[in-house]
């Protein structure tokens, strides 16, 4: 059983590693659509993927976030990636057992997974 | 929308748009009802737009004229003999209220509440969210406030690993409840 006096123990973990978190200028952000039609899709699933593997990784450069529609209901989930100075990458029809791959190659390795962008699907 | 969870996923986030800084989440399970309260202290609607808010060609959104979170819950409330209410009023907030017949065919299951709670405390950690779970005479409830005592204010909540414990912590405590609804059935 879990007990709320866990948080006290990650709480004082993270106070001593707080600083050593980079700029929010140099981070990655990842952005799922969370709308009606993201949700309907399975977006759910695949942000709950992605904070289990950036946090299984530890990449303490990388923002896991939400947006509303991102305005290709169709294709949803979709989920944008914008790494500092590149151009944004987009990926559809996203399910949690893409987002493995995506993160080791993209998020680490900087290799876009061309196969499940917007551009392969179109 | 398979899961009652989804419905209450995309109806919060409204209460976030309206920049609600306390929600109250209750689901109780009493009998053959389910009833689903999603209170916020946002923006509130006019009585005008509280009049049309359910009817899928309202949105608030300037994209397009349409906007199907609430439409898609009465739909499934009312599926099931069940009503969805709306009471509201500017500057005080919005409560959201659906009942649902849980004993009907068409009744949703109420799914992954640790997978929602999560997602909402993710993408608006500052939130003062209270979560109750109710299933006949057994309850548990979440209260970010609780969480921030041990916490602390200088942690969000939002970072992966504090998220991932809330996460875990909820799927404990949904399990258990379960089991008590077994064991009654």
């Amino acid at each position: 059983m879990k007990s709320l006096a866990e948080l006290r123990a990650i709480r004082e973990r993270m106070e001593k590693q707080i600083d050593l978190r980079e700029s929010n200028d140099d981070r990655i952000r990842v952005v799922v659509g969370m709308a009606t039609c993201g949700i309907a899709a399975g977006a759910r699933p695949v942000l709950n993927a992605f904070l289990e593997e950036v946090n299984k990784r530890d990449l303490k450069n990388v923002t896991v976030s939400q947006t509303g529609c991102i305005g290709v209901c169709r294709l949803e989930p979709i989920v944008e990636i914008y790494v500092p100075g590149q151009e944004k990458v987009t990926y559809v029809k996203m399910t949690p057992d893409k987002v493995a791959s995506i993160v080791s190659e993209h998020l680490v390795n900087g290799r876009v997974v061309e196969e499940y962008t917007i551009g392969a699907a179109e | 929308m398979k899961e009652i969870a989804l419905h209450i996923l995309d109806i919060a986030q409204n209460s976030l748009a309206a920049r609600a800084r306390r929600l109250e989440i209750t689901l109780a399970e009493e009998g053959e009802t389910l009833t689903l309260t999603i209170a916020d202290n946002g923006k509130g609607m006019s009585p005008e737009l509280l009049a049309t808010v359910s009817d899928p060609f309202t949105t608030t959104r300037t994209t397009r004229k349409m906007g199907l979170g609430l439409p898609l819950l009465r739909l499934a409330a009312e599926q099931t003999g069940g009503a969805l209410s709306i009471e509201s009023a500017l500057g005080v907030g919005t409560t959201v209220t659906a009942r649902f017949g849980a004993a009907h065919i068409d009744c949703p299951p109420v799914g992954d509440m640790a997978g929602t709670i999560t997602l909402l405390l993710q993408g608006a950690p500052e939130v003062e969210l209270t979560y109750t779970h109710q299933v006949e005479e057994r309850r548990f409830t979440l209260s970010t406030r609780e969480l921030r005592e041990e916490l602390g204010e200088e942690i969000s909540l939002a970072e992966p690993e504090v998220i991932l414990w809330i996460r875990d912590y909820l799927q404990e405590q949904e399990a258990l409840l379960r089991e008590n609804k077994g064991m009654k059935a």
